[in-house]
């Protein structure tokens, strides 16, 4: 369980967050949807003590996460970001041996190497394991660094745009996995997404931000209503039901 | 791995072939006599290239680019200042007549102390390449026209106690801070090799870094103090190089195809004793003497540093 509670957050004066209180349960594939400078990415880097706490407190299963060693909770949750700018010269399989960082300190045992074959296999990087990252194509070096995230092998996955860069193939092939992640390891997965469908058609609960508060929380068919998408993103959506399944067209 | 392992092999191997050559290479006269002489040159160029070497990777390292080096952050800059100073606070004589150890663990604590108020704060966020750059390279013309300030204030008597320590001068090492030199390289080297695994780890960055784990305000503030420890090191034994760093770690790096530390590590490090080594050695016995190893060094550094300058868009 991740509690936040009171979290406000300003950055040279200007307010990113305001007095956010959320709970969000263990086993769950919660997606955080807003506009543009809503704070969501801020509020991951918050819960994952990227960003100093400046008012308010974020615990971990009960561990407040400005206290905790930073070792201890690497191994409890971790944080993919979209601006991980690194490139260098790391083969995919180097990057995702990363993820085991937290557990042998560097050095790789039989079980990392396990567990990085089958974070590779199951990010479809297998035929790119020895390739360098520097060669890849954004979508490709997007799957590798959510491959390392999981193959850390913590309870809590926070992705920061997981889908950026994807084509739909990948996006879907991602959603589903992490779907998978949640569903039969009954790990926690918190996703910024941008396609409200994904989140409609993957996600057990939507928090839904603007100018850094919590505007709607609950599950996607009660988020997702024309009134409230109305108040998130400033113009009119359909929102129809096909099949029992949420659909939301927003465009014209 | 095993190709990059092997390279590294291959490197200490030329830095031992070098090092055998500085030794016996036109060999006259007494030998015990120009053997301890040699030797103790040989001793205070190896710890010149390995806190080099070293301290550049780290620096590198945790400011996330590899065209950065120490001196152009200004870093060996700080070290002449803090000589200058006590220069000026203590006079010529004053200055001659304190333990030469006592002036470097002064000036390395004074450097020590500016480093971490000053670079502490660009190094709690990685800034982009080009405003470090121009930061450090400010800072160095801070640090040097400060140096100069106060030099012009002290006495011409006393200011010829500093002269020469201004450029770096590998035929005339300064013998008196041998000793202490090499416990901090040794040190230096031992807790960079420790920590090869986390350095790896922090060259991803501060965001990858601290969701595996890493503590990064302190990991940094350790590393910096690790850096200007060696700077310091190498700076009071030969005075400031500023690319020779540069050179080593781009060829160590083309060299085994690899950044990780367990390799770079060594192999900038092995990469820097044979340049220096086997530079002196050619200078001193092919061209008589002729040559200044460090003007030729810093010659292919700097136009390595351009080249490198202007192939590595956007990082």
């Amino acid at each position: 369980m991740i509690e936040i509670e009171g979290v406000s957050l300003s950055h040279r004066g200007t307010p990113i967050l305001h007095e956010v209180s959320l709970a969000l349960p263990k086993g769950e594939l919660t997606a955080l949807i807003g506009p543009n400078g809503a704070g969501k990415s801020s509020l991951l880097s918050v819960v994952a003590r990227l960003q100093p706490l400046q008012s308010g407190s974020v615990a971990v299963d009960g561990l407040p996460v400005d206290r905790t060693p930073s070792r201890e909770l690497a191994r409890m949750l971790t944080i993919m970001r979209q601006d991980t700018g690194f490139a260098g010269r790391l083969t995919v399989r180097e990057l995702v041996g990363f993820g085991r960082f937290p557990h042998s300190r560097g050095r790789l045992t039989d079980e990392d190497r396990e567990r990085i074959d089958e974070a590779l296999a199951l990010f479809d990087l297998t035929a790119l394991a020895g390739r360098d990252l520097g060669t890849l194509s954004g979508g490709q070096r997007q799957r590798a660094f959510v491959a390392m995230a999981f193959c850390q092998g913590t309870d809590y996955l926070l992705l920061d745009e997981p889908l950026n860069n994807l084509d739909m193939m990948y996006a879907r092939q991602m959603m589903r996995l992490l779907r998978k992640v949640v569903d039969r390891r009954g790990r926690t997965v918190v996703i910024v997404l941008h396609d409200i469908n994904y989140a409609a058609a993957y996600a057990d609960r939507i928090v839904a931000m603007k100018d850094g508060r919590i505007v709607a929380h609950g599950p996607p068919n009660d988020v997702l209503t024309v009134g409230r998408l109305e108040q998130l993103y400033g113009y009119r959506m359909q929102v129809h039901r096909i099949d029992g399944r949420t659909m939301i067209r927003h465009h014209d | 791995m095993n190709a990059a392992e092997r390279r590294v092999w291959f490197a200490a191997g030329l830095a031992l072939l070098c090092a055998a050559t500085f030794m016996t290479l036109g060999l006259r006269g007494n030998f015990a006599f120009v053997l301890e002489l040699r030797a103790v040159k040989l001793l205070a160029l190896v710890q010149v290239a390995v806190a080099v070497a070293v301290s550049t990777v780290l620096l590198q390292t945790v400011t996330g680019n590899r065209i950065l080096t120490p001196s152009i952050m200004g870093l060996d800059a700080l070290y002449l200042l803090g000589q200058t100073v006590m220069v000026f606070l203590l006079g010529g004589l004053g200055f001659a007549s304190v333990d030469p150890r006592m002036k470097f663990l002064c000036a390395l604590l004074a450097m020590v102390g500016v480093a971490a108020a000053v670079f502490l704060p660009i190094l709690r966020r990685q800034v982009p390449l080009f405003r470090m750059l121009l930061t450090g390279a400010l800072l160095g013309i801070l640090f040097r026209s400060l140096t100069s300030l106060v030099g012009r204030l002290i006495d011409p008597n006393d200011f010829a106690v500093l002269q020469g320590s201004g450029y770096a001068n590998f035929s005339a090492v300064r013998g008196d801070l041998l000793a202490l030199g090499l416990v901090l390289t040794a040190a230096g080297a031992a807790v960079a090799w420790r920590l090869r695994h986390v350095l790896d780890v922090v060259a991803l960055g501060p965001a990858a870094a601290i969701a595996l784990g890493i503590d990064w305000r302190r990991t940094v503030t350790g590393i910096l103090t690790l850096v200007v420890t060696l700077v310091a090191v190498s700076t009071a034994l030969v005075g400031p190089v500023v690319f020779l760093g540069l050179l080593v770690v781009a060829l160590a790096e083309r060299m085994t195809g690899t950044q990780r530390h367990a390799v770079l590590l060594p192999a900038s490090a092995l990469i820097a004793v044979a340049v220096l080594v086997g530079g002196q050695t050619v200078l001193q016995h092919g061209f008589g003497g002729a040559g200044t190893l460090g003007v030729i060094v810093e010659f292919v550094g700097g136009t390595l540093f351009l080249f490198l300058l202007a192939t590595e868009r956007g990082r």
